[in-house]
């Protein structure tokens, strides 16, 4: 009778650690197949499409690379990537500059120090849809600056850059400055803070400036942060499309047109599947291209931390 | 990384004479304050001129005093302005937000809870190997999950509805949520769990009895990181909802740049306040969380 009751019991113990080993399993299935299927799947599947006869329906036979010839014959995929690179490389600069600026002076022991940071930052909380309608009504020569100008007398004013073909896309950069350069800060910010103050000191005693202790000592200490917000900020700028196409909405013309937009444009308004998915499956590539070596570069730079300690 | 809100224990000013120290303090704040205006302007006017009378703004833009305030485009805004057939202002575009976040925000939370305390403290054989792929899901771009999407829902019967866009935003969240949560998890000493598990408690009694007690701060950011992207999403809106399904995001582009002969600058303004005002009231109130959000799904 005991022994019978031994046996159940154990035979209970073992069902439970059973379970329990395979409890987080089962927890973590969900997540996983959704991972799989959103990541590989989903990558796959927008891979194969741009390999296909699709146009406006999807035609899963195989087409060959004739979408991605076509794409490269566009002259609009040629206006879409020169902005890219124009728009990534201002856009990008001019936020890590302009983040570095407010880092520093908000580095001085500045009274109130919360306040600034806070006003500097919130653009960032708020959707590229209002950043981008806001700066369309202050850059409208109708609405905005140039409208203000001519009130304030000067009746020849003109500012018209948003209507430019040639200016609008400065304007795409100066919006997209303004959303981003607060996080830039914020992490170059946090750098200077984690920079050990001992060195600042030694600078300090032999006599260095101000000026030049930032120059020589700590901004040349936060490099890797550098890195991981120019990284960053990269990938924004390749995925941009909400502020385009609240601000511009890619014109005038073809004017503003990026990736993305292009992306949008073929998909869903011209019906062409295929060039879409040719499009999608560069931007992905142009994401590799700054995610993989920095990837690789982490891993690197990792393994010699741990190798020296 | 350090927080930002470490104080430097020294004045890197106080070189030099008075003077001097003085000038440069008085350039220090000139120039805080200059920028500070640059990133108050914009939604400053915006603001000013969701008070303003239509043919005031009509006459001198955006950029002039005000001849008289008024309430009244607020009023029209959440109430009776026309947009995408309905006449009851963005009243039901914003409800449509609200019913496409928070569900998708909780529901991604919870699992990314699950999920980091799984794969920090139940590891087993390949589970780096799951978080590495999970975390994948964070740099892929939304243009190459946009067919499969239409695909998908519109064979579950989910296009254009609230319950697709909840679907997409749960999934694409997943990985934000699981790599907060594991890599705030990770740090939790393992002696805490170990001891547990020798008293003899198991998977579900750990989470509840030591690890969610220890997890507010990391809910918080969680919470916070995915109400604000998935209220600001345009993207998938705009492709997978139209008339009064749209999310906030997609029809205030609808309203602003709409094809229409008439603009309604100044109900515009007050509805472009209106979208922005949840995340940035969730900013004001989180700001610290805010930041430690940025800087986690930013570094690591």
């Amino acid at each position: 009778m005991t022994l019978a009751f031994d046996d159940r019991s154990e035979r209970r113990l073992l069902w439970r650690n059973r379970l329990a080993t395979w409890t987080p399993r089962l927890v973590l299935l969900p997540t996983l197949i959704a991972s799989v299927v959103y990541v590989l799947v989903f990558t796959l599947w927008t891979f194969w499409i741009s390999l296909s006869n699709s146009t406006l329906l999807p035609d899963l036979s195989y087409g060959g690379i004739k979408h991605y010839v076509a794409l490269w014959n566009h002259a609009r995929w040629h206006v879409a990537y020169t902005n890219l690179f124009l728009f990534g490389a201002l856009y990008v600069t001019g936020s890590l500059v302009l983040g570095t600026v407010l880092a520093i002076l908000i580095d001085q022991r500045i009274r109130a120090e919360a306040l600034w940071r806070t006003i500097y930052l919130y653009p960032l909380a708020i959707s590229f849809v209002v950043t981008g309608t806001a700066w369309r009504w202050i850059l409208e020569p109708t609405t905005g600056i140039q409208q203000m100008l001519r009130n304030l007398g000067w009746e020849s004013a003109t500012f018209d850059w948003i209507i430019d073909r040639d200016m609008a896309i400065y304007c795409v950069v100066l919006a997209g400055m303004w959303q981003a350069s607060g996080f830039a800060m914020a992490l170059i910010l946090a750098g200077l803070r984690s920079v050990d103050q001992d060195l600042v000191k030694a600078a300090q005693i032999d006599g260095a400036s101000m000026a030049r202790i930032y120059r020589k000592v700590l901004l040349p200490a936060i490099r890797p942060i550098f890195l991981a917000v120019l990284v960053i900020l990269l990938q924004f700028a390749i995925k941009t499309f909400d502020l385009v196409a609240a601000l511009t909405g890619g014109g005038p013309g073809l004017a503003t047109n990026v990736p993305a937009i292009y992306v949008y444009d073929l998909m869903f308004q011209r019906g062409q599947i295929g060039q879409g998915a040719a499009a999608a499956i560069m931007i992905l590539l142009a994401l590799a291209v700054v995610l993989v070596p920095y990837a690789l570069y982490t891993i690197w730079r990792q393994r010699r931390e741990a190798a020296h300690g | 990384m350090a927080d930002a809100t470490l104080v430097r224990d020294f004045d890197p000013l106080a070189t030099g004479s008075a003077a001097r120290r003085v000038r440069s303090k008085a350039l220090v704040y000139a120039l805080l304050t200059l920028f500070a205006a640059f990133y108050l302007l914009p939604i400053g006017i915006v603001l000013l001129n969701s008070f303003r009378e239509l043919p005031d703004i009509a006459r001198t833009g955006f950029f002039a005093v005000p001849e008289t305030l008024t309430l009244q485009p607020w009023r029209e805004a959440l109430t009776s302005f026309c947009l995408a057939g309905a006449c009851e202002g963005i009243r039901p575009f914003y409800l449509n937000s609200i019913l496409m976040a928070v569900p998708a925000t909780i529901i991604s939370t919870a699992f990314g809870l699950l999920n980091g305390y799984i794969l920090s403290m139940w590891r087993f054989r390949g589970s780096e190997w799951v978080f590495g792929f999970v975390t994948l899901g964070v740099f892929l771009p939304a243009q190459m999950t946009l067919l499969p999407w239409a695909y998908v829902l519109g064979n579950a019967g989910l296009t254009n509805t609230i319950w697709g866009l909840i679907l997409i935003h749960t999934v694409q969240g997943l990985a934000f949520t699981t790599l907060f949560c594991r890599n705030y998890f990770v740090n939790i000493p393992d002696d805490l769990i170990k001891a547990a598990r020798i008293d003899g408690a198991g998977f579900w009694r750990i989470f509840r009895k030591i690890v969610l007690p220890l997890s507010p701060p990391i809910v918080i950011v969680t919470v916070i990181w995915q109400f604000t992207g998935i209220w600001n999403d345009f993207l998938y809106g705009v492709v997978f909802s139209s008339g009064d399904r749209q999310p906030i995001t997609s029809a205030l582009i609808a309203l602003t740049a709409g094809a229409t002969s008439v603009r309604h600058h100044n109900v515009e303004a007050a509805a472009t306040i209106l979208a922005a005002i949840p995340p940035l009231l969730i900013y004001l109130f989180g700001g610290k969380y805010f930041v430690r959000g940025l800087t986690q799904g930013a570094v690591k």
